[in-house]
């Protein structure tokens, strides 16, 4: 960077050793330790990224092998058997995955509407934002050891795809109570004394005004927790089991997408393996499907 | 996504008591109204029980193992269904070395990659999509890792694992030959599924520090990284902290990739090639089968890794929260 040119002379002295000074000299120890360390910071993002690369690429070339109709309309196949498909997998994901939603959202929206609606203790609902928050952290498999021991080992349901929904459900819990509670949150609260001006009880406010002008952004939390949830494996192995038959009903033993990957990628036989791969893109798909759907809600509750 | 940061508590809306109402409601406003309110009660509490729901209930399913095993269960080695004496010295040290060897390899990996997105270095536009990426990598199924870990990740280790126990084989570390799955694949896949925490939060905390602080340093004449090191590492610490304990619980607890890959063999072993088995992986293998007392000791484990996680998540919220905290004044 060169100087301005000073007018007096004295000045013109002193601002070229300025200029001297704000020179880098590019043999300076500094300038190669600040290069270096700036490519050591580069090569680190290019590691956190490669695996990315490396499993989307293998899913999607070694899942499109089997990438045909009967992979969504047949039964998996036997052992040494030829062909099949993860029909009753896929149609065992949407129920059970359904099953969660509806058990999840209802429970965490009407949870998150006491957090910022009534907020009738203080301390309590700082505990509960805290308790949500750790209970995110919960590994997901704890969440089937308890379903187990609440539905299964009592007998209540046996294992049964209503098990596994629960399970399921107590994974999505945390996610929409906290998306929840932060979109009510950020309707104004202008508009919550509008519907009162008008004549609106507080229900009639948080159903009518508040819950539509949060929506956006609860949705955007649900479709997360979905999409988490349908790719979850652990909460199910114990609970719903697996099955290779079609759904039979929601208090059987069910497959599902996870589930069947899991038990296909540790069996030895190249058939059920290659359906693994398979059964895999669909998952990666559905999940950053979802997960890209969500996004786009968000953006437009934010343009809007 | 356990990633996903606290929530704030910016109050937009007065308690129940200062709702302002314009006119007098009818019975069948208040019995609704009163009603609704019954409802969203009956959902919080839900909610807020449901942690100590889960560790009462396991607990109490644990009861036979505790009453026979007592506390010797954590540093008993065998897991014995047959003759019916279980302990869970070989998972927990499965457990915690898995983590130990993910932290390792995920902290310097997540900070570097935070300070690269979060510092100025490439354009706003290109950080943008990296950061997505990063994002992507948190989504991607447990089960789908594990697939890719057993064909892919497993094969290539494999030399790796022969020339590290043919050269070195004198450190205990690498002193048994590899036979495939083992702990330090293990270790490698949960480092990569830990590595989205760490650098979504670190870089929320490199991002939050203020301008001036970067200002200062280099009217100084400290370079970037002199900045980075000095003043911005020590700044930003407590949240990159947060973040290694949110991973920490991540890791501990993480099931499907690490059952598929790392041998689900109960031993202790000092080498990092073979193969062993953790908490997680042990409850994932075994529930279907188990029968009385080999549940009630499953039960037993599962309440140690919950009580693990609790510690490591209670103890990263607080710090997590506490930078929050700070963000906003």
């Amino acid at each position: 960077m060169k100087p301005k040119a000073m007018k007096s002379t004295g000045d013109r002295h002193l601002s070229s050793d300025i200029a001297h000074a704000l020179q880098r000299n590019p043999y300076r120890f500094r300038v190669w330790v600040n290069a270096g360390l700036t490519g050591l910071a580069a090569l680190c993002t290019a590691i956190v990224i490669l695996p990315l690369v490396a499993v989307l690429v293998y899913v999607v070339v070694q899942g499109a092998q089997r990438l045909d109709i009967a992979l969504v309309t047949q039964l998996p196949p036997a052992p040494l058997a030829e062909g099949g498909g993860l029909g009753n997998a896929i149609v065992g994901t949407l129920l059970v995955v359904g099953l969660a939603t509806l058990i999840a959202v209802p429970l965490g929206v009407f949870a998150a509407i006491y957090l910022t609606e009534y907020r009738g203790n203080h301390r309590l609902v700082r505990s509960i934002r805290f308790a949500t928050n750790v209970l995110s952290g919960i590994p997901s498999i704890i969440a089937g050891v308890f379903a187990y021991g609440m539905l299964v080992a009592t007998g209540l349901t046996g294992y049964s795809a209503i098990a596994g929904a629960v399970a399921l459900s107590m994974l999505m819990i945390p996610t929409i109570v906290r998306t929840t509670d932060e979109a009510l949150q950020l309707v104004p609260f202008d508009m919550r004394l509008g519907a009162s001006a008008i004549g609106a009880t507080r229900y009639q406010s948080i159903l009518r005004i508040v819950l539509p002008a949060a929506l956006p952004s609860i949705i955007t939390g649900i479709v997360l927790a979905i999409a988490r949830a349908s790719g979850e494996t652990a909460p199910l192995i114990f609970t719903a089991l697996n099955s290779s038959f079609w759904p039979r009903g929601v208090l059987e033993p069910i497959a599902s997408l996870s589930v069947t990957v899991y038990t296909f990628a540790t069996a030895p036989f190249e058939n059920q393996q290659e359906l693994a791969w398979a059964g895999s893109l669909i998952l990666v798909v559905l999940v950053l499907l979802t997960s890209a759907i969500a996004r786009l809600v968000a953006r437009r509750a934010r343009i809007s | 996504m356990s990633s996903l940061p606290p929530f704030s508590s910016s109050p937009s809306s007065p308690p129940a008591s200062e709702w302002p109402e314009s006119r007098t409601l009818t019975v069948w406003d208040k019995g609704i109204e009163r009603g609704f309110r019954g409802v969203a009660i009956a959902c919080v509490i839900g909610v807020g029980l449901l942690l100590g729901c889960i560790v009462f209930f396991i607990a109490i399913d644990a009861l036979p193992a505790i009453q026979s095993f007592g506390v010797s269960f954590i540093i008993r080695q065998s897991w014995n269904p047959v003759e019916n004496v279980y302990g869970a010295g070989a998972v927990i040290y499965g457990t915690l070395a898995s983590s130990a060897i993910a932290l390792l390899i995920a902290v310097p990996l997540g900070v570097g990659t935070a300070i690269f997105l979060s510092e100025d270095i490439i354009p706003a536009s290109i950080g943008a999509g990296l950061v997505f990426l990063v994002e992507l990598l948190a989504a991607i199924p447990s089960v789908v890792y594990g697939l890719w870990g057993i064909f892919v990740l497993i094969p290539a280790y494999q030399p790796i694992g022969q020339w590290l126990h043919e050269h070195l084989s004198w450190i205990p570390l690498f002193s048994s030959p590899p036979i495939g799955p083992g702990l330090l694949p293990a270790g490698m896949v949960l480092a990569i599924m830990i590595l989205p925490i760490i650098t979504a939060i670190s870089r929320d905390s490199f991002a939050a520090l203020p301008i001036e602080l970067r200002e200062a340093a280099m009217s100084v004449g400290a370079s970037r990284w002199r900045t980075i090191v000095s003043i911005l590492i020590p700044s930003a610490f407590s949240g990159i902290v947060g973040s290694i304990m949110l991973a920490l619980g991540r890791a501990l607890g993480e099931t499907m990739a690490v059952t598929m890959i790392i041998g689900n063999v109960n031993r202790v072993s000092w080498s990092v090639l073979a193969p062993t088995n953790t908490i997680a992986s042990l409850l994932a293998n075994q529930f279907a089968e188990a029968r009385d007392l080999q549940i009630s000791a499953l039960m037993y484990a599962a309440l140690i890794l919950v009580m693990m996680t609790l510690a490591v998540n209670i103890m990263a919220q607080l710090i997590v929260s506490r930078v929050r905290v700070i963000d906003k004044l």
